[in-house]
């Protein structure tokens, strides 16, 4: 009954306050309900708000221009009834607005979503009907404050609000938000940050990031066509417009936020889309310069990834990285073939090695490490890293003794390669043979064994296509081999005698049937 | 006219008067620049007068006349013989012409045609005439005269010898005097009714002894019937009576007859020669998955296999002899198929041999190998199906087979409280339906009814049914596995069956494991990506895992099960984390399955190493630096990490080293505090164990000390050795020592040598030539359509002169025509002018004559 009676009377009452100014006062019980504890009757509540404010900011009766305070004694006096009654009616939409936005903190999902939707359409209506008197400087206006408002909401602190942040996307479609956006993100970044004096915020920088990773920026100025708020005015002058001043608004925000300490989930996620969404849309990639060379100091998967960005750097923004190829090599360690990012990390390094110009004490090393890594890695892999190896000599004929050293010193006690050894330039693996590939033509695997034959003899001219290999997981190894097809099936001839039967079964010197 | 060139040629060389060849001024000779050795030499000298006169002869003979006849429509030929032939006397020539003409009298239209000719006679007389005797004597009924026939009669009989002598004596002289006069026509005319007469008489003999043969024939039909007395006759009638029920003595009768007669067979082996023969099978069955080993048994397979020209190309190929031998061991009889494995059905021993050499051989390839034998006893096989109680079978055919197998033996008493026969099960549900309620030696004993009941060599659909079989049994000992507790002894049992439907259909074998391999692995992929780690296998996949190992081979390079079950033992090993003593045990087990899969072909595992490597780190007190890296699935420090470490002194004095029980996979039974230690403790033995068959293993593997580097590191400065058991330490030493014995030996990497290309040989390439002067190098059509256009062009050339030749002559011909008309013409005229002359010398005379007489009147 009651909900009925709170939907009947929403209605009533939003009838009441459009059909005559005589009623306004029942804009109360509209906003009473909105703090109400029931979901349905707050969401019925945000819709007759957003008719009710939506019909009024249409006709232009709120008031506009710098409001007032509401008890203050020059109102009543200065003003026509008409103007007070806007300036009172305007002073109920902002504390409309306040309620919405108390209420994108909600629980329930339902109700944050139609206060955001709401306050959104509040946004494009103010943009089109303005509350802020125009200057003849200022024509372009946008409800920055409004839509600051919002982001706020959205990044809390305590709460993740990814779901919501998700249904929040479709306004970043609008050049215009989305700029408004990135300018309120990087305040908002900031102040927090400050704030919070250095300690990590996990549930806010992951918000933080849900929303930024999120924005799709536009590669091209004339793609800039889709506003939320279309001015009257040419679009000239407007900033929003200008696709360097988007660009620029992105940086700032990136930046702002990459140079708190993030936490290291967070961190392997930015550096996972860094090469792809963030640093083509800066004015300045160069900026992430510090960002990355520490994150490659760090160590581990995160260096793996940081390298992705910074051959973006490398290539195409001129950085210089001293120690580069030393970093890459003591980044091979043998878990290096079982980590996520293993197809990424080999993909660059055979980029990072492709050059022919590389002296050949570092190529021998890769190729030597490569080889010692592959004693403990899985077929899979194995089947990636041996014709990566090959790669690499094809590259580079100088490494050739590597597989083939006629003349060498023979009856080595040892292999003079030092695994240990940090500096490539000095582990002795020039002097070294690639033995490892050697004990792997005995691998079980056949696929494997076949590969590494490939080095007894002289290797063609043509490099091996690694990229097909690069993605292979160990279940579709399985599934290869399952699909082959047979003729025959060659069959045991020792004869059984039961499940530990066999001869020279060693399960049988350690388990028991019972 | 060119055709004819060379038989002219050839009589210029034969029919030539020496006059002409050695008048110098006939003779042209042909000058030779230089002499070839060996050469025939044709025409060296030239008679081109005579030549030339030949061919004008001929010509004149040929061309001209058909010059001249060259208006005319028809022509008279003179076809009287030998009129132009100057060659042959007059005499002669009426003589051939005589013959000839009665040669012409005598072709007859028909040859059957007796009558048509001309009357014959015999010493003058028609033989009509004498055939048409009256006084016909019977010399049969003449008694008396027997022997001694009247003079009249043989004179009329044989017409001749006899009559003529007394005619002789009547008229002498008359008759002489015609005799003598018998002209040569009559002499013929005689030699040609002789030579008739016989004919005749040899065709009424011919025809006589036909028909004398076909009464014969008929005769005998009639008489036939009478000799074979009464049995045959009876027989048919009971043939037509009782075909429908035959009788059982006829079926006995013909029983006999068909009974296989003892056949020759080659001698009993020896015993020695048996276990040489059996020797020599292993042997080959050893070189063959050595070769498999080493992976280059694919090449072989792509070269095709030699066919023999009588291939009929069926595919049949006896390449083997199959047959089994009779052999005794100890005085009894022994079977080579008893000896090998351990069926009951002789045939299935021998298709077992078929399918352990000839593997790629097809089911029916094999089941048609079997000898007739085989098919008798399976005869006798269906006949069981037909109700014929087993235990009369067992009597039968214990005789046969003399190796009576224990377990038979003791199953015997309870089997016959079984039917004996049971329909394959068409699902799974009805296998455990089958099997459900009875005790394990019942179990095993209805599987090999079902086996026998259903053997492929019986019914068409069997070889499917049995393959069905297969996979239930699989799947049944699956789920034996998985009972609480597992019935791992029946799974034991149960593996004899398998392994000999394995035998049998070693496809469907394959396929049927590698679908359960392939369902155990997705399980596990999708484990992964809902979870984000997987569990270990349970028993059930670790039993197959193991029973793979049993009917495979394991040392293949490549194999259509092997290499799955491979490929799914190490993502087990790469995927799992390991978080509980169960898992350990597991792990362990594959650890071990691997280790036995590759004992034969020592191939290398990295993830063994790298599981073997994390178990050990489990028993390492986590200090915080180690000398080696732990990947995936293990960790460093983690909430596992020290999962092995045992730490109670008392506990570390008591523990002995036992087995790992296989039900531990599934769980624990052990629950108090020094039991569970104790089981730490021999899981840390059997790894160490482990660790010491790799080393020994992959010793010669040339980064042997890299691979096992990390290992080395772990027990020489990690593990808590001297805290441990002596056993365990005594384990530990022997590790260490058993790394270390393996040498360091180091050669640099060299290429494989390559094949030496051989060089380009010069040497000549000898033809031999079997005849000169024909065209050599070319084959042997090429060489015949090049001779043919040879001896086209000399033809054409010779036939050009020829007909050049012929114009020739024709023109000369027509030129001494005109010439002599012309000549004619002059003649003619000149005639005319001198008659004319004449005339006016005759007119002018008389003019004169008359002036004169003018003048003198």
């Amino acid at each position: 009954m009651a909900e009925i009676g709170a939907g009947c009377l929403l209605a009533r009452s939003l009838d009441l306050v459009l059909q005559s100014r005589g009623n306004a006062n029942a804009v109360f019980d509209v906003l009473e309900f909105l703090q109400s504890e029931k979901e349905d009757e707050i969401l019925s509540a945000v819709r007759t708000c957003s008719r009710l404010f939506g019909s009024l900011l249409e006709r232009g009766e709120l008031f506009v221009g710098t409001l007032p305070e509401e008890d203050e004694p020059t109102v009543a006096a200065n003003c026509s009834a008409e103007d007070q009654y806007r300036i009172w009616m305007r002073h109920r939409y902002n504390s409309c607005v306040c309620c919405l936005m108390e209420l994108m903190a909600h629980s329930s999902f339902q109700v944050k979503e139609s206060a955001m939707c709401t306050l959104m359409k509040f946004v494009s209506l103010e943009g089109k009907y303005p509350l802020v008197k125009v200057d003849w400087d200022e024509k372009y206006n946008f409800p920055q404050e409004l839509l600051k408002g919002v982001v706020e909401n959205l990044l809390l602190v305590e709460e993740d609000s990814s779901l919501l942040i998700s249904r929040f996307q479709e306004f970043l479609e609008y050049d215009d938000v989305r700029y408004y956006v990135m300018t309120s993100v990087s305040d908002n970044v900031a102040r927090v940050m400050q704030k919070s004096k250095e300690a990590l915020l996990p549930v806010y920088q992951q918000n933080v990031f849900s929303l930024i990773s999120s924005l799709n920026m536009p590669s091209q100025e004339s793609e800039l066509n889709n506003f939320m708020v279309k001015q009257q005015a040419n679009h000239e002058g407007w900033k929003v417009t200008k696709l360097k001043e988007h660009r620029r608004a992105f940086e700032r925000m990136w930046i702002g936020f990459l140079k708190h300490r993030l936490p290291t989930s967070l961190y392997k996620k930015v550096l996972v889309i860094l090469h792809d969404s963030i640093l083509p849309h800066m004015s300045k990639p160069v900026l992430m310069i510090d960002f990355l060379t520490a994150a490659y100091e760090i160590g581990g998967a995160i260096s793996l990834l940081a390298l992705n960005g910074l051959f973006v750097l490398i290539h195409q923004h001129n950085l210089e990285y001293p120690d580069f190829y030393k970093k890459l090599y003591n980044l091979l360690d043998p878990s290096i073939f079982h980590v996520k990012y293993q197809a990424r990390f080999f993909h660059l390094t055979n980029l990072f090695l492709s050059s022919t110009h590389l002296p050949l004490y570092l190529v021998s090393a890769f190729a030597k490490r490569l080889s010692r890594l592959s004693l403990s890695a899985p077929p899979q892999a194995l089947l990636m890293v041996i014709p990566f190896i090959c790669n690499l000599v094809r590259r580079h004929p100088a490494c050739r003794p590597l597989i083939h050293r006629p003349h060498g010193p023979h009856d080595l006690r040892d292999d003079p390669y030092i695994m240990e050894e940090e500096d490539p330039s000095k582990s002795r693996a020039v002097e070294s043979s690639l033995w490892e590939l050697q004990a792997l033509q005995k691998h079980y695997h056949p696929d494997v064994a076949k590969e590494a034959e490939l080095i007894n003899h002289p290797l063609s001219d043509l490099e091996t296509d690694v990229a097909k290999l690069l993605e292979m997981s160990c279940y579709e190894l399985f599934e290869r081999e399952v699909k082959k097809k047979f003729k025959s099936v060659p069959l045991e001839f020792e004869p059984v005698r039961g499940l530990f039967g066999k001869k020279k079964d060693i399960c049988v010197e350690h388990f028991e049937l019972l | 006219m060119g055709r004819l060139q060379g038989s002219r040629r050839r009589g210029a060389s034969t029919g030539i008067p020496e006059a002409i060849r050695s008048n110098p001024f006939e003779v042209k000779v042909n000058r030779q620049k230089f002499h070839v050795l060996g050469k025939k030499r044709k025409h060296e000298v030239g008679l081109p007068g005579v030549s030339r006169s030949r061919a004008v002869r001929k010509r004149t003979a040929t061309l001209l006349k058909e010059y001249r006849q060259r208006g005319k429509s028809s022509v008279f030929i003179d076809k009287r013989f030998g009129e132009y032939d100057t060659k042959i006397s007059p005499e002669e020539k009426m003589m051939k012409r005589f013959a000839l003409e009665r040669q012409r009298n005598t072709d007859k239209k028909s040859i059957y045609n007796l009558n048509e000719d001309e009357e014959l006679t015999h010493y003058g007389q028609s033989l009509a005439d004498i055939e048409k005797l009256n006084d016909i004597v019977d010399s049969d009924s003449d008694a008396e005269e027997r022997g001694a026939l009247s003079a009249e009669l043989t004179a009329a009989h044989f017409g001749g010898g006899g009559g003529l002598l007394h005619k002789k004596d009547a008229s002498a002289q008359k008759e002489e005097v015609p005799e003598k006069a018998k002209s040569r026509k009559e002499l013929i005319e005689e030699l040609i009714a002789k030579s008739k007469q016989e004919k005749r008489e040899r065709q009424t003999q011919k025809e006589q002894t036909l028909e004398l043969t076909e009464k014969l024939d008929s005769d005998w039909k009639q008489i036939q019937g009478l000799l074979a007395h009464k049995t045959p006759t009876s027989k048919r009638k009971d043939n037509t009576e009782f075909k429908t029920k035959p009788d059982e003595y006829d079926m006995i009768v013909r029983e006999l007859g068909f009974e296989i007669k003892v056949q020759p067979s080659d001698r009993m082996k020896t015993e020695d020669e048996l276990a040489k023969e059996e020797q020599e099978r292993l042997q080959q069955l050893e070189a063959e998955r050595l070769h498999r080993m080493l992976g280059d048994n694919e090449g072989n397979k792509n070269r095709p296999k030699h066919t023999s020209a009588d291939d009929l190309g069926d595919g049949f190929v006896l390449d083997k002899d199959d047959r089994q031998l009779l052999s005794y061991k100890d005085g009894k009889l022994l079977n080579l198929g008893d000896e090998q494995g351990d069926n009951e059905n002789e045939n299935e021993s021998v298709m077992e041999e078929g399918g352990d050499e000839t593997s790629c051989e097809d089911e029916e390839n094999e089941t048609s190998d079997d000898d007739s034998h085989s098919d008798l006893e399976s005869d006798l096989d269906s006949q069981e199906v037909d109700g014929i109680p087993e235990n009369k079978e067992a009597v039968k055919t214990k005789p046969k087979k003399k190796l009576l197998r224990r377990e038979e033996a003791q199953f015997e008493p309870v089997g016959t409280e079984l039917p004996y026969t049971f329909t394959a099960p068409e699902s799974y549900e009805d296998l455990q339906h089958l099997l459900s309620g009875k005790s394990g030696e019942q179990q095993l004993i209805v599987l090999e009814r079902i086996q026998k009941c259903n053997h492929p060599s019986l019914a068409v659909g069997n070889k499917a049914k049995l393959e069905k079989l297969f996979g239930f049994l699989l799947e049944y000992s699956g789920e034996l596995a998985t009972r609480d507790p597992p019935e791992l002894k029946m799974v034991d049992k149960l593996v004899l069956h398998l392994y000999n439907l394995c035998q049998m259909f070693p496809e469907a074998a394959g396929g049927c494991v590698r679908s359960i391999l392939r369902d155990a692995a997705h399980e596990m992929e999708e484990m992964i990506e809902v979870k984000g780690r997987a569990a270990l296998p349970r028993l059930d996949v670790l039993v197959i895992l193991k029973i793979t190992s049993i009917l495979f081979p394991t040392s293949d390079f490549w194999h259509p099960v092997v290499t799955p079950a491979l490929s799914y033992m190490s993502q087990v090993l790469i995927k799992c984390p390991v978080v509980s003593l169960e898992d350990v045990t597991t792990g362990l087990f594959v650890c071990c399955l691997f280790l036995e899969y590759v004992s034969l072909s020592r191939r290398f595992i990295p993830e063994l190493i790298n599981f073997l490597l994390g178990i050990l780190h489990l028993s390492v007190p986590s200090t915080g630096i180690v000398g080696y890296t732990l990947v995936h699935p293990f960790r460093l420090h983690g909430k596992n990490s020290e999962l092995l470490l045992v730490s109670n002194k008392e506990d570390i004095e008591t523990w002995h080293k036992k087995y790992l029980p296989l039900y531990a996979v599934n769980g624990l039974t052990e629950t108090s505090k020094t039991e569970l230690n104790h089981y730490r403790l021999s899981c840390l033995a059997t790894c160490l164990d482990l660790v010491k068959k790799s080393i020994s293993l992959y010793g010669s593997l040339p980064a042997f000390q890299e691979i096992i580097g990390p290992i080395r590191t772990l027990l020489t400065d990690h593990l808590p050795v001297k805290e441990y058991p002596k056993q365990l330490q005594e384990l530990v030493k022997n590790v260490l020592e058993e790394m270390d014995s393996k040498e360091k030996h180091y050669e640099p990497l060299v290429f494989e040598k390559k094949k030496p290309v051989p060089l380009k040989l010069y040497t000549p390439k000898v033809v031999e030539i079997l005849d000169f002067g024909r065209k050599q190098g070319c084959s042997r059509e090429e060489r015949e359509r090049k001779r043919l256009i040879h001896k086209h062009k000399r033809e054409f050339k010779g036939a050009i002169r020829e007909i050049r030749k012929d114009s020739q002559f024709l023109a000369k011909q027509q030129l001494s025509e005109i010439m002599e008309r012309d000549r004619e013409r002059k003649r003619k005229v000149n005639q005319l002018f001198n008659s004319l002359s004449t005339q006016e010398g005759e007119w002018k005379a008389l003019k004169r004559k008359k002036m004169k007489g003018e003048s003198t009147n």
